[in-house]
């Protein structure tokens, strides 16, 4: 049974090492290994959160995924091509599949382009064919936003319909994987929901796969099936959401789960003063 | 009487020449009241730009030049709205001192951790060079950063961003102020970091007996530390009550709205099979 899930991407023992700048002339340059042997597979229609805090790797990891950046060993690969960053046109063919949706959707989009023009160019640039500009309505349209909006710029929108405007643009191509970096930890709670909501309805809809790094766990617990837990440069922890939440294995898992506040509803266990 | 009384506090700003409403006055900050009695901790919490830090800097005599602020805020009975620079500059660092967002720009760069932290204690409390750097030691001792002797002389940026946290709150208690005020002071942390730094003002807070006021968009840091809650929405205060009875039963339809948002993306919030796309509230955006 296992062996018959159509695997996407996949990655297997994905090591980087960064060479940190020389401190002394006569020194050597120290190392910084920021991912230590890394796997992880994502089926069609699934949807994996990467967790973890800053400096864990999540960002290298992203990197690698997307062949923007080169593993000092290991692989990615997609329905089993190698996936290495080369020349533009060579991942051209990937680029169809997997988009991406960054944190700052201000600083992701091009302020002196309209918003049809920024949904356009991934249709130009990765030559998919059809009419461009019916495309560029309907995924407004999936991502609900006004086809007259298509003539404003990135910064007459408020921070989620920005948001809004560069899933639109990832999700024209019809990629099967979405790759979101942080894309909910810029904006506010009320409107957060509303893109966790979005994506989820997409994934749904257009049957995409997501790869959602976040360090808010409530975000993955929100969107997403399975879990990786990044710990400098390892994946501590993997699993299903929902059994990694409730009953996680490693230290590290139970430290971040303990440490996440929660809404208590009794109040301050403590009473003031004296108490 | 409370230490602090906020009363119809106003900010507005006139837009200047050049904008496209030049002339027109936007009022930022509308007849918001609430006090704090001494040793009682209260959450202010609202999303960006909802008026908060605005709200905050205004009380203690920070908010920008170009901002008139109409009102009264009361400390220990007296009105501090319209003293003098000199005035509010003795009463913030002696009786009510902040803690703000990004350690990285509130602290000084050029200048070692220790000679920041006996600054205030060397100009409020006239204590000796020598004094105050023992007293610094201590404080850095008492936030939980490693190895005291040498903190004090490391730079903010030989420190992680959770230890300039725990600098700018020794910063803040140097001459142990009745008020303390933070301004969203673990947003920039990663959680596990975040969670120390809320302990670590939790207890310090019980163990000064301070007031505090903290800010914040996350309703789930507030509801276990502080005992009263109020809620901004563009530069009102919507609701103002008891914390552990405002989150069971919220008036307000916007804080329902925030309060089921904070709840559905929380991490034990159940796995959902809801219908999607159902947001109790629509907001722009």
């Amino acid at each position: 049974m296992s062996m018959e899930v159509d695997l996407l991407l996949e990655a297997r023992n994905l090591r980087r090492v960064y060479k940190l700048p020389r401190t002394s002339i006569l020194g050597g340059r120290a190392e910084r290994h920021a991912l230590r042997g890394v796997d992880l597979a994502l089926p069609a229609g699934g949807s994996l959160g990467i967790v973890g805090e800053s400096g864990s790797g999540k960002t290298t990891l992203v990197r690698i995924l997307l062949g923007l950046d080169r593993a000092t060993s290991g692989s990615v690969l997609y329905r089993g091509r190698p996936i290495v960053p080369g020349r533009p046109h060579s991942l051209r063919w990937f680029r169809r599949e997997v988009q991406i949706v960054f944190q700052d959707p201000l600083s992701s989009l091009d302020p002196r382009q309209t918003v049809e023009s920024i949904i356009r160019e991934p249709l130009t640039c990765l030559q998919i064919e059809g009419d461009h500009h019916a495309r560029v309505l309907e995924v407004l349209d999936a991502v609900g936003l006004e086809a007259d909006m298509r003539r404003r710029y990135p910064y007459e929108f408020s921070g989620g319909q920005q948001q809004r405007i560069a899933i639109a643009r990832a999700i024209a191509a019809g990629p099967a994987v979405l790759v979101g970096d942080e894309p909910v930890s810029a904006l506010d709670v009320s409107v957060r929901i509303q893109i966790l909501d979005l994506l989820r309805r997409l994934a749904t809809d257009m049957g995409l796969a997501l790869v959602l790094v976040s360090h808010d766990l409530g975000v993955v617990r929100h969107l997403c099936d399975d879990v990786l837990v990044l710990h400098e440069g390892v994946a501590v922890e993997r699993g299903p959401v929902g059994e990694v939440f409730t009953r996680p294995q490693h230290d590290y898992t139970r430290q971040l789960l303990a440490a996440v506040p929660r809404i208590r509803t009794s109040g301050p266990a403590r009473t003031t003063r004296g108490g | 009487m409370s230490l602090l009384e906020v009363t119809d506090l106003t900010v507005s700003f006139e837009r200047g020449p050049g904008h496209r409403s030049s002339g027109r006055v936007k009022t930022v900050v509308d007849g918001v009241s609430f006090e704090i009695a001494s040793g009682h901790r209260l959450g202010l919490i609202g999303e960006s730009g909802s008026g908060k830090t605005i709200t905050a800097l205004s009380v203690i005599g920070l908010a920008p030049d170009r901002a008139t602020v109409t009102g009264s805020v009361r400390f220990d009975g007296q009105e501090m709205l319209g003293r003098s620079d000199r005035e509010l500059s003795k009463w913030r660092g002696d009786r009510v001192a902040m803690v703000f967002q990004n350690p990285l720009t509130s602290l000084n760069p050029l200048m070692r951790v220790g000679n920041q932290i006996a600054e205030p204690l060397r100009q409020r409390q006239k204590m000796s060079r020598h004094d105050a750097l023992t007293v610094a030691v201590e404080l850095c001792g008492r936030v939980g950063l490693p190895d005291p002797r040498r903190t004090v002389r490391a730079y903010p940026h030989q420190l992680s961003g959770g230890q300039r946290q725990r600098v700018g709150i020794a910063i803040a208690l140097a001459c142990r102020p009745a008020l303390l005020i933070a301004d969203e002071p673990t947003s920039a942390l990663d959680v596990t970091v975040q969670a120390e730094v809320v302990a670590l003002l939790e207890e310090l807070v019980a163990e000064l007996d301070m007031a505090l006021l903290f800010i914040t968009h996350d309703l789930a840091v507030v509801s276990g530390l502080c005992d009263q809650l109020a809620v901004m929405r563009e530069g009102k205060i919507v609701e103002h009550g008891a914390m552990a009875q405002l989150i069971q039963d919220p008036g307000d339809p916007f804080t329902r709205a925030l309060f089921d948002a904070a709840a559905r993306t929380a991490v034990d919030a159940p796995v959902s099979g809801e219908p999607f796309g159902v947001s109790p509230v629509r907001m722009p955006g």
